[in-house]
């Protein structure tokens, strides 16, 4: 987490940051706002603190909150990855990547293991991450209790008090409707005992990978203007019922590509005649065993 | 105001070790908003099983009272003491996680619009089992029966369980709301007009159904109306409240059949009809 403490543009050179912008794009008053925030947010792990979100040359729902958080802790020395949809290669990521590449002067890469901060929304890498490595989730609704009670205020208080029967509401409507627990991605868990927690729109099948990861994990809610965070090695349990336990979503088919039976695969569709094709939604971690010699076929 | 003596009620206190003890006692209750008088000069004891009326015409304060005592509202002064499981508890100066565990366990709620005491978007056993789930209960087998069995003791049938209180008519909100609450066996229920948007044949079932479980479960009550024939039904022990002040206190038929404050005189004399 280095950052320059002067507020002077940075000179430019071949790979420094852009003539005319502070460091990050951030000015550094915001950065240290929001750095204040983010150390309350670890200090007190699941619970949204608030912070004066700022506007960013990015539409809502675009991962404001998440280059908020990036802008304020990433430093020349780092090396960034954006992941959208579990894939480098999509529009979002790419921008993403490149502002920073040009704003910061940073070194960005496709590899999980070799990038310092990662920033993403919908997923988690295949690949287990590591102690010094932090993961930047770009929150869209904060809240987890919002759909059962609209009040921010009493939400608030819920939260207070671990005032959490509501939560379990909605997990009871989902089996009654459906007979099973049909919420599939933003599942909510409950962070080291305390704070009920909404882990933004990643699918369940990513909520294990949180429990006890190694490395730190911040999130950012632009247009809620609230950043929360777990800290490295914290128990992060999914909410259930006894007798309908928490699982995660699994594949009869595996990966096209690289043959994966593990990971989170998504549907391609090939053609206009109901081809499909799946592969894995971690374009990386696909990559990584291709090279390694494995195959779909 | 007439001479208060605390009157136990027939079946108070039956197979309860509490015996003489209050289960609420409140004291000079006063509640203003800003220069408005909501109400004052409040004190009466509650037994359990008891059921207490509270009546008068609209604004009289009767509404803002239950407010109080419910802890829906904060009192500007006065006491209002519960005897909890876990010991006397001051609704109105304790930290509000206390006071709230409180209400979740031992308290019902019962609203005059069921909007009020009901999520509407969420199915009948989730309204109902929401106590249960609020107090760690985690077996949705086991919440699912509870809440099939309350749906058939208020006399809606189980097989209405996922459907939601929109669809429900609005007896049946009440019933539900009345489910939603005796659900976690609560010793004391608070109702605010609990029929007063109903016609009369439904009505009649929702007195009926609270009446039953009223004596079945010794509940203590405390109903705001005014209708007096839902007090002359239910409640064994009467306030009658006027501009924000009780003007009458004590036995439901004492009262309603030999009245002594003018105010409450002309209160019965204007529903001689029934």
């Amino acid at each position: 987490m280095q950052s320059p403490t002067e507020t002077t543009a940075p000179e430019t050179d071949q790979n420094g940051p852009l003539e005319g912008y502070n460091f990050a794009f951030l000015d550094e008053q915001t950065k240290r706002m929001i750095r204040r925030s983010l150390l309350k947010a670890v200090a007190i792990p699941g619970f949204q603190v608030p912070f004066g979100s700022r506007e960013i040359p990015l539409p809502y729902g675009w991962g404001t909150g998440g280059i908020q958080i990036t802008a304020s802790i990433i430093g020349p020395d780092d090396t960034l990855k954006v992941i959208d949809q579990g894939a480098d290669d999509t529009t979002n990521a790419v921008s993403i990547r490149s502002f920073f590449s040009k704003t910061a002067g940073a070194a960005t890469t496709t590899r999980t293991d070799e990038a310092t901060v990662i920033q993403t929304r919908h997923r988690i890498p295949e690949t287990p991450l590591a102690e010094g490595q932090i993961m930047v989730y770009q929150v869209p609704l904060p809240e987890p209790l919002v759909f059962i009670e609209p009040s921010r205020t009493e939400t608030e208080k819920m939260h207070a008090l671990m005032e959490y029967g509501a939560m379990q509401v909605k997990l009871y409507e989902d089996i009654a409707k459906h007979d099973r627990i049909m919420t599939g991605f933003d599942y909510p868990v409950q962070v080291a005992g305390r704070y009920v927690m909404s882990p933004s729109p990643i699918p369940k099948f990513d909520n294990p990978k949180m429990d006890r990861m190694p490395a730190l994990q911040l999130f950012g809610a632009g247009r809620e203007k609230r950043i929360y965070a777990v800290p490295p090695y914290t128990e992060v349990r999914s909410l259930d019922f006894e007798d309908y336990p928490f699982e995660v979503e699994s594949w009869e088919m595996s990966c096209a590509l690289c043959g994966a039976t593990e990971s989170y695969l998504d549907e391609i569709i090939t053609d206009d005649k109901g081809g499909t094709m799946h592969v894995c939604s971690d374009t990386d971690y696909c990559r990584q065993r291709r090279e390694g010699g494995q195959d779909g076929r | 105001m007439s001479a208060r003596t605390p009157i136990t009620a027939g079946n108070a206190g039956k197979g309860d070790k509490m015996g003489d003890e209050a289960l609420l006692t409140v004291t000079n209750l006063c509640k203003t908003y800003g220069p408005q008088l909501g109400c004052e000069g409040v004190g009466f004891a509650m037994h359990p099983g008891e059921v207490l009326g509270i009546v008068g015409e609209s604004g009289s304060g009767k509404s803002t009272l239950l407010g109080c005592l419910s802890g829906q509202l904060r009192a500007t002064s006065g006491t209002v003491v519960y005897q909890a499981a876990c010991g006397a508890v001051d609704m109105i100066r304790s930290p509000e996680q206390l006071v709230r565990r409180v209400i979740r366990t031992e308290m019902g709620i019962v609203h005059q619009n069921p909007r009020d005491g009901l999520r509407m978007h969420v199915s009948a056993g989730g309204n109902i089992g929401e106590r249960l789930m609020a107090n760690g209960e985690r077996h949705y087998g086991g919440i699912r029966r509870k809440a099939m069995a309350w749906l058939e003791r208020v006399e809606i049938g189980a097989d209405r369980v996922d459907d939601i209180p929109a669809h429900f008519s609005g007896g049946m909100q009440q019933r539900l709301q009345i489910a939603r609450n005796l659900i976690t066996n609560p010793r004391l229920i608070f109702m605010d007009e609990p029929t007063s948007g109903l016609d009369v044949s439904v009505q009649a079932r929702v007195l009926d159904i609270m009446r039953h479980l009223v004596t079945q479960l010794s509940l203590s009550m405390v109903i705001v109306t005014h209708d007096l024939a839902v007090a002359r039904l239910l409640a064994h022990r009467l306030l009658v409240m006027r501009a924000g002040r009780v003007v009458e206190e004590g036995l439901t038929d004492q009262i309603l059949d030999d009245p002594q404050h003018p105010y409450t005189q002309l209160l019965v004399s204007s529903v001689l009809a029934h």
